[in-house]
């Protein structure tokens, strides 16, 4: 009993106190009359850009806003000193993303890989929010399609490649959350369909399963990884889960994000399914994404 | 008192104008005891560039932990009676402003007048970011103003409140 006298003076003075002060404290009036129990809010930022390594992350260009990609991946680390380490070789990605709304955005991107060209849409289908019936996830579904656009040299009895025979189309519902300010958490459950596949061994339709983190460390740097778990038996033995860790360090109007990763292609159709680097043995291609965000259509 | 009060704010610098809006700002004034309270949600500023606002948001004002800046205090030089006559009059707003969790003791010139019912209250001033700990990053230092110029225009329904009644209402 003796322990529960302070709670219960505690209890007492609370009471007491709107009374106390109903006639001098407005800034309470105000909070009781502009407090909504129903408002719900979008966490917004659950990751810093629209990439997080290899994968696309659920975030989209703000509506009005084009961001342009600049992404590079060096060789392997372990190439060798002949090869300067990877410095040597270089495969490049640019794209630019437009918001078309808050949640709608689409893309276009050219790899250097295969001379690929690809175009994508992305559109944020749930988001997650605090308040009242709070929504756990935030969801974005993404699909692309990209074309091989190199020359073959045929072989006397070999076909010409069709145009559909070039393309490689991207599924995935990127369903993310952001536990705290610091941690966000996606899983991407995805299909790829390849129309063209070099061996019989091989499946037009690759599943994969990824997982990425983004942990922050200070305000503006975070720690980022990204992982492909590709279902057994759809691709050749020599293809492997695509990994990858990373630093982004955020400027005013840019985002860099440095990585190692054992994957050289940066489009699903590329890191998903062939993949061939081995993480641990050194096969690791340093590299790096750049955005810069402009504004098309201002806000306000 | 009103609950679509208007507050924009900007800063200037050398390389880039930066402005953003919001008509969420939350006052109440109270004629009879000369005392005011504001309350700004922070999430609700809307900047022309998206990438700014989700900067002033996670970055600057960390709005997560600090959801509103607030100011409370009262009108020290005369008497709010007067702002009942027509026309607008000047007084002197003495309080606390509340920015990303600091306080510091203001004074601000304020504008009322009482139109067609509605109490119109109008004021500029000053905020120096670093006083309010806002931490501005070395490579963005030339684009934000030392100073951000603060506006707040405010059309305050009357209402009669327990306790204390509004003069407004008179």
């Amino acid at each position: 009993m003796k322990t529960l006298l302070p709670f219960f003076l505690l209890g007492l003075g609370t009471l007491l106190a709107p009374a106390a002060y109903a006639q001098t404290d407005l800034l309470g009036q105000l909070e009781e009359q502009t407090t909504d129990p129903q408002k719900r809010e979008v966490v917004a930022a659950t990751f810093k850009g629209t990439h997080i390594i290899n994968s696309q992350s659920v975030e989209t260009p703000g509506k009005g806003t084009m961001a342009f990609l600049i992404q590079h991946r060096f060789g392997t680390l372990n190439s060798g000193a002949y090869n300067f380490f990877g410095l040597d070789q270089a495969v490049l990605r640019l794209s630019l993303e437009y918001g078309l709304t808050s949640r709608l955005a689409v893309g276009v991107g050219r790899s250097s890989q295969e001379k690929t060209y690809d175009g994508f849409v992305k559109y944020r289908a749930i988001r997650q929010t605090t308040g009242a019936r709070a929504m756990p996830v935030s969801v974005t579904l993404f699909a692309s399609s990209s074309i091989n656009t190199l020359r073959f040299n045929l072989a006397p009895n070999e076909q010409e490649r069709t145009t559909a025979s070039r393309l490689t189309y991207a599924y995935q519902a990127q369903i993310a959350r952001k536990f705290s300010p610091e941690l966000s958490v996606q899983l991407m459950p995805t299909l790829i369909h390849r129309n063209y596949v070099a061996t019989a061994a091989e499946e037009n339709d690759v599943y994969a399963l990824g997982g990425a983190l983004r942990q922050k460390i200070t305000k503006r740097t975070a720690l980022t990884a990204d992982y492909y778990y590709l279902f057994p038996g759809n691709t050749a033995s020599n293809f492997r889960n695509a990994l990858g860790l990373g630093v982004d360090l955020e400027t005013g109007g840019h985002v860099f994000q440095l990585h190692v990763t054992n994957s050289l292609g940066m489009t699903e159709k590329f890191f998903i399914p062939q993949t061939t680097g081995k993480f641990f043995s050194g096969d690791l291609y340093f590299g790096f994404t750049v955005a810069r965000n402009f504004t098309v259509k201002p806000q306000i | 008192m009103t609950k679509e009060g208007r507050v924009s704010f900007f800063s200037t610098s050398i390389i880039e104008d930066i402005e953003a809006i919001t008509n969420t700002a939350a006052g109440i004034i109270d004629l009879s005891t000369n005392q005011f309270a504001f309350a700004v949600p922070i999430k609700d500023f809307t900047f022309k560039r998206t990438l700014m606002q989700e900067h002033f948001n996670e970055n600057y004002m960390e709005s997560g932990k600090f959801p509103r800046a607030t100011f409370t205090g009262r009108f020290t030089d005369a008497s709010l009676a007067a702002a009942t006559a027509p026309g607008s009059h000047t007084f002197r707003a003495e309080g606390d402003l509340t920015l990303h969790g600091v306080t510091h003791r203001v004074a601000v010139p304020a504008t009322l007048e009482l139109k067609n019912g509605q109490l119109q209250a109008f004021a500029t001033f000053n905020v120096a970011p670093a006083d309010y700990n806002i931490e501005i990053p070395l490579l963005v230092r030339e684009n934000i103003a030392k100073i951000v110029r603060i506006r707040v225009v405010l059309i305050a329904d009357p209402v009669a409140t327990p306790g204390s009644r509004s003069a407004v209402a008179n």
